[in-house]
């Protein structure tokens, strides 16, 4: 055969593996979030190696989405470190990502490397190379207000990168409407009450309300969820999630331990 | 004072009314000394491509040390020659010497215009010339004149013990510098690179393929003599000299002591391209150098099999190319701290040098079966909100304003009493009463109080202030 032919031919082949690899089902991981509702609407959980979008709309909803991301992370990232990718701007609007915060939600802040960018062009260079980067578990980007430069290229090729390295990528946009991008999911996540119904008693883990406004993959749907901060899985609210009597915050405890005796659980403040 | 002022008889020191008279219409400008240091630091910039070894000498003098770097410049003499051509082309009146001693070859360049003393000739040469040449101070001077010392060589003549107990010790350790009788080692401005490597042009380049093509031939080199001695690179300096004598360098840091040259280049790819003020070739440089001035020594490891080891070297690589580009301030871990304050529970500090720390920091443990006691997103400086009179003095609010939106209180929890750090003895700040809050939304807050009811909270005359509130953080 001569090589012109030799050429056409590997050209050809090259074209059909080009094909097939679109078609045919990549190998695909999915996460449990530990909701059940959400997680048989997501067939199985969170995509990994894929782009998932969480919106804030307002800046007060802010730390409620955070906590959801930093949940997804947790779950998408399977104990490897992740790349906290914050927008200047962010901090001084929304607050700083506090370490004693993310250790309370029984998060491991030694994995956290934070990398503050000044402006989203940065941000979504900086988070390029973070996906390209498999040592890494996952990739968090935050964005803050309308995202001019986060449009479709952009997503697209985020999606391209977390899909070739297998490291799944977080984009947490507050004060902003969610716009068209190739994200695999995309939640609007808002702060949802406590449960107990009387006041000026203590609230319990976190309840987020999150409605998955988009999947590639099925059907949308709103969920009110708790993040179970020793399980570290998100899960339906449960109708007592909490001791019906809480231990007392401030006071030593009413009965001193005995000599020799059993060793009282105190609870931890401050 | 160059050879014209020289010609009419002007000297340096002359006052004005006497310069005037000798020559009318001279124009007078007020001396500056900031421009005069600057200009010399420039200068020193520039004869960095002639050795590592650059000394000041204010006000107007340099030293270089050429040990074994005069081969590389054909000679002695070649190198004296080319150093005070290319001064001159540049507008500066040069006196130049090489000798044994620094002290020798300035008294030489106070004298004489150009001038090479070989080893041990020190004494020598500097004989007949004038005691001012010693640079000693002008009471020194003044004193030795009037002793009818008029030359080196006359001072030089008279027992050292003499001149000790006459001018002081310092004078005559001067006096023996300078006659190659003992040396003092000069004090370069920045210390020599543990490693080096350069290029000299014939030709100036500007083009930016030909800039990078020798950035990673260097590289290249430096690696090989660094790994000669088992060294990597902690701290690379690219030095770039213009033809017109600026110098630009610019520096990257590594996290791990970098041992291969395409990390190197990586690195300096990486800054380049993230210049605030891009590399300006002008003319063109004639000479491109690569220093380590930081190494460590290159620990080699046997790998883990869980390949847990390459995970956080790639991680430490990722990290060292960000920094390269944004700046290593902006790459960041988090350290416990032992501290109750929650502003300072948590120190950032830069990734580059203490990711292996933050992998292993020890975080308190929380307790089991409690919502979180602490907000995931805290204010650097907490925001001050508005709240109407409590119902209960130690209790928390039943509503507040925050950013100018109220918050009715649902749920509360607390009060979370932290003092701040007495024996630290900073500026003395009230007890804060922390609350947990929700509101209608079931929005978390973090509140606090700032003082106590009656005992931090009253004025001199025992009057009671109204206390002010602040929004620390939000919860998840």
């Amino acid at each position: 055969m001569t090589g012109a032919r030799m050429s056409t031919l590997a050209s050809l082949r090259d074209a059909i593996r080009h094909l097939e690899a679109q078609t045919l089902p990549q190998q695909v991981e999915r996460v449990a979030l530990g909701h059940a509702g959400v997680d048989s609407t997501l067939q199985g959980g969170l995509l990994r190696g894929a782009l998932h979008e969480v919106f804030a709309t307002e800046t007060r909803q802010s730390a409620s989405a955070t906590g959801f991301a930093a949940g997804m992370v947790q779950r998408l990232s399977n104990y490897r470190p992740m790349l906290w990718v914050q927008q200047d701007f962010a901090e001084s609007e929304a607050g700083a990502l506090s370490m004693s915060g993310f250790a309370e939600l029984g998060l491991d802040p030694c994995r956290l490397v934070l990398v503050r960018v000044p402006n989203a062009e940065t941000a979504l260079k900086v988070t390029a190379d973070g996906l390209a980067c498999d040592a890494l578990g996952a990739v968090v980007c935050e964005l803050w207000g309308e995202m001019k430069t986060f449009d479709l290229t952009a997503s697209r090729r985020l999606t391209l990168a977390a899909q070739s390295s297998g490291v799944s990528c977080v984009m947490l946009c507050t004060s902003s409407q969610p716009a068209a991008s190739t994200a695999e999911t995309r939640w609007v996540v808002r702060a949802a009450r406590s449960l107990s119904g009387s006041a000026w008693s203590a609230w319990g883990e976190p309840m987020l309300d999150a409605e998955l406004v988009r999947n590639r993959h099925g059907q949308r749907g709103r969920w009110i969820m708790e993040w179970n901060c020793d399980e570290r899985i998100f899960r339906e609210p449960a109708a007592h999630s909490q001791p019906l009597v809480a231990a007392p915050a401030d006071r030593p405890h009413p009965t001193p331990a005995p000599a020799g005796g059993s060793v009282t659980h105190l609870r931890r403040v401050g | 004072m160059n050879d014209a002022a020289a010609a009419i008889g002007l000297e340096i020191g002359v006052p004005v009314a006497n310069a005037r008279a000798i020559c009318p219409d001279i124009e007078v400008f007020e001396a500056n000394v900031a421009a005069d240091a600057q200009a010399l630091a420039h200068i020193a910039d520039w004869c960095d491509r002639f050795t590592p070894l650059v000394a000041l000498d204010p006000p107007y003098g340099l030293f270089l040390d050429i040990s074994g770097c005069t081969h590389l410049f054909g000679g002695e003499d070649r190198m004296l020659a080319l150093v005070c051509a290319s001064l001159t082309r540049q507008g500066f009146a040069v006196n130049a010497a090489i000798a044994g001693t620094p002290a020798c070859a300035r008294a030489l360049t106070r004298a004489v215009r150009s001038r090479i003393v070989p080893e041990g000739r020190e004494a020598a040469a500097v004989e007949h010339l004038p005691v001012f040449a010693l640079g000693a101070e002008d009471a020194v001077t003044r004193g030795l004149r009037r002793a009818g010392l008029k030359t080196i060589g006359d001072v030089a003549s008279r027992e050292m013990r003499e001149i000790a107990a006459r001018f002081g010790k310092a004078f005559t350790d001067m006096l023996q510098e300078v006659l190659g009788q003992c040396d003092a080692p000069i004090s370069p401005r920045r210390p020599p690179p543990d490693f080096m490597a350069e290029r000299h042009f014939p030709e100036p380049v500007a083009t930016e393929e030909t800039i990078a093509a020798t950035v990673s031939g260097l590289a290249q080199k430096l690696v090989v003599a660094m790994e000669r001695q088992g060294k990597g690179a902690r701290r690379l300096e690219a030095s770039f000299f213009r033809v017109d004598g600026a110098v630009r360098t610019i520096a990257v840091d590594a996290g791990q002591p970098v041992t291969h040259a395409g990390l190197i280049d990586r690195l300096f790819r990486e800054r380049f391209d993230a210049l605030a003020d891009p590399l300006d070739p002008g003319f063109g440089f004639d000479l491109i150098r690569l220093s380590a001035s930081r190494v460590d020594a290159v620990v080699q490891e046997q790998r883990d099999l869980d390949a847990r080891s390459q995970d956080n070297d790639e991680m430490a690589a990722l990290i060292d190319r960000l920094a390269a580009r944004l700046g290593g301030q902006r790459i960041i871990i988090y350290l416990p701290q032992d501290t109750h304050i929650p502003e300072h529970a948590v120190l950032a500090m830069p990734a580059q040098t203490h990711l292996s720390k933050a992998l292993s920091a020890q975080w308190p443990q929380r307790c089991e079966n409690e919502p979180p006691l602490r907000p995931l997103r805290m204010f650097e400086r907490p925001e001050e909100i508005k709240v109407p009179a409590a119902s209960v003095p130690d209790g928390p609010p039943s509503r507040f304003t925050w950013r100018r939106a109220t918050h009715a209180v649902v749920h509360a929890e607390g009060p979370e009493r932290i003092a701040m750090e007495w024996w630290k003895n900073e500026t003395s700040t009230f007890t804060r009463d922390y609350f947990r809050v929700e509101d209608t939304e079931g929005l978390r807050f973090w509140i606090y109080r700032d003082g106590l009811y009656e005992s931090e909270l009253s004025d001199d005359k025992g009057e009671h202030i109204d206390p002010k509130w602040f929004l620390h953080g939000v919860f998840a």
